[in-house]
């Protein structure tokens, strides 16, 4: 079959380190397929930028099957480019047409540092996920799976929230950069289990806790991380995370 | 965890915010009740007589001060707020990401803004003459009688202050920005202090949609009705 070619213009954030201060470069891509992946197309650029001696275009990427959540990338004013429910390495260069020109802009907020091009450092959400998204098992035998009985509708709901893969898009997308929307998959991930249960109020409060200490800002509900996030994880967990923050800061002593 | 360390984090920050803003929708139910008593067409003895009963009565006027904390700590903590969650993005994006959001979710502060303004003036226009001002203080304003004693008359102030154009046409507006700022207000509250199932979130979604439509258009409609004489 044949391949559709296309010719494109990029607009790429280039900033050489956490502290020089960046500005938009100007690319000419050409003979581009449209079945290429977007990280591809980067790709092609970057061998271009190699074989001229100039610096390649640092970007994060690792899995490329849409699982990792290591790409990144705010593409033509959306996170993980047009298309819903996707990651940006398994967009491809369909979504764009010939002549079309491309704004791509790394995830933007404090929390989350540049350090070069269109990698940031997210680290942040590493630190949020040690303060308490976690169950704590005593080593030993594995107990039988089916001692523990759970909910069909609950391990259903549950498994929803683990879904994230904790890209930061969510963050990228929200006007108040906020990490609602990632931390409260991972609260509603474990509040949602019997395996959750013993640590289910420190977890919410130590991971908010540490979620301010990071520099995230507040959530307002506008849904823009709802409707960024590849894994679709749905905004009626931070309204979970509320309840389990109300419940737990009340009752805890 | 102390009380303090509970509101003051980001998540209680926005449970200030919830509960001070479901009380000022409890507010606008009886303020909305309250003045709907202009439409009884008794030249303004219900509602002379409903208004004397709030400014004199001690429970509703001990809530009074509850109703003003409540408005000074949601404009306050908004903005604090607002403040906060826009320091969290020192550069900016070149293109802004719209879709995925309502404008009047992205717009609450600006909206707010717009209310404060109008809640200035609407305290010059009735809540300062009425309570501070005496009996008569507009010129040419009749008092109102009840039992023998004579009354500031609230509803004459109405008429007085709603023959003026600019003044109906800045009312309804700011009931326009009360309507978008409940669309998303009304909805937003519950989220915060933690209605997730899924069930009650569209009851709330309906009943919040239907109260942003139903109060703001109430409340516009007062001045308009006082502007055309539709109120006898």
């Amino acid at each position: 079959m044949a391949h559709n070619h296309m010719n494109l213009k990029l607009k790429v954030w280039r900033q050489k380190n956490a502290n020089a201060s960046g500005a938009f470069v100007k690319y000419d891509v050409n003979d581009i397929s449209d079945e290429m992946s977007f990280l591809e197309m980067l790709d092609v650029l970057n061998e271009k930028l190699i074989t001229t001696g100039e610096e390649p275009i640092a970007f994060d990427h690792d899995c490329r099957e849409g699982i990792c959540g290591m790409c990144s990338l705010y593409i033509d004013g959306k996170p993980h480019g047009p298309w819903q429910a996707n990651t940006t390495c398994q967009l491809h260069m369909r979504a764009f047409k010939d002549g079309d020109t491309i704004t791509i802009e790394p995830w933007r907020s404090n929390a989350f540092p540049i350090v070069k091009d269109l990698t940031v450092d997210r680290g942040a959400f590493d630190r949020i996920i040690q303060a308490g998204g976690y169950v704590s098992v005593n080593t030993g035998n594995a107990v039988d799976g089916n001692s523990l009985p759970i909910n069909k509708d609950d391990a259903d709901a549950s498994f929803a929230a683990a879904m994230c893969i904790g890209c930061g898009a969510c963050v990228a997308a929200c006007k108040n950069s906020s990490a609602m929307l990632f931390l409260s998959a991972k609260v509603s991930h474990l509040a949602q289990l019997p395996q959750g249960e013993p640590e289910r109020k420190s977890r919410v409060l130590n991971m908010v806790a540490q979620m301010d200490k990071e520099g995230f800002g507040s959530c307002t509900n506008t849904g823009a991380c709802e409707a960024a996030c590849p894994k679709e994880i749905s905004i009626a967990n931070i309204a979970r995370l509320n309840k389990e923050y109300l419940r737990a800061g009340l009752t805890q002593e | 965890m102390s009380f303090k360390h509970m509101f003051t984090s980001s998540v209680g920050k926005k449970l200030v915010m919830a509960f001070t803003g479901i009380f000022l929708i409890l507010f606008l139910v009886v303020h909305a009740g309250l003045n709907a008593c202009i439409w009884a067409n008794d030249n303004g003895l219900m509602f002379n007589k409903a208004a004397h009963f709030m400014g004199s009565f001690v429970v509703p006027r001990v809530l009074e001060i509850g109703l003003f904390l409540g408005i000074f700590l949601h404009i306050i903590q908004g903005y604090m707020v607002t403040l906060e969650n826009r320091s969290k993005r020192s550069v900016g994006y070149a293109v802004n990401y719209s879709k995925g959001s309502k404008w009047y979710s992205r717009s609450m502060a600006i909206l707010g803004t717009l209310l404060l303004m109008f809640l200035i003036m609407h305290i010059y226009h009735f809540w300062t003459p009425s309570r501070l001002g005496g009996v008569g203080n507009i010129q040419g304003l009749k008092t109102f009688e009840l039992n023998g004693t004579e009354y500031h008359n609230l509803y004459a102030e109405m008429q007085a202050v709603f023959q003026n154009p600019l003044v109906v046409l800045l009312y309804v507006l700011a009931c326009g920005s009360l309507a978008y700022h409940l669309a998303h207000g009304f909805q937003s509250a519950f989220k915060t202090i933690g209605i997730h199932n899924k069930r009650y979130h569209a009851i709330i979604s309906s009943i919040g949609y239907g109260f942003a439509i139903l109060i703001p258009l109430a409340f516009a409609m007062m001045p308009i009705s006082f502007y055309f004489n539709l109120v006898k």
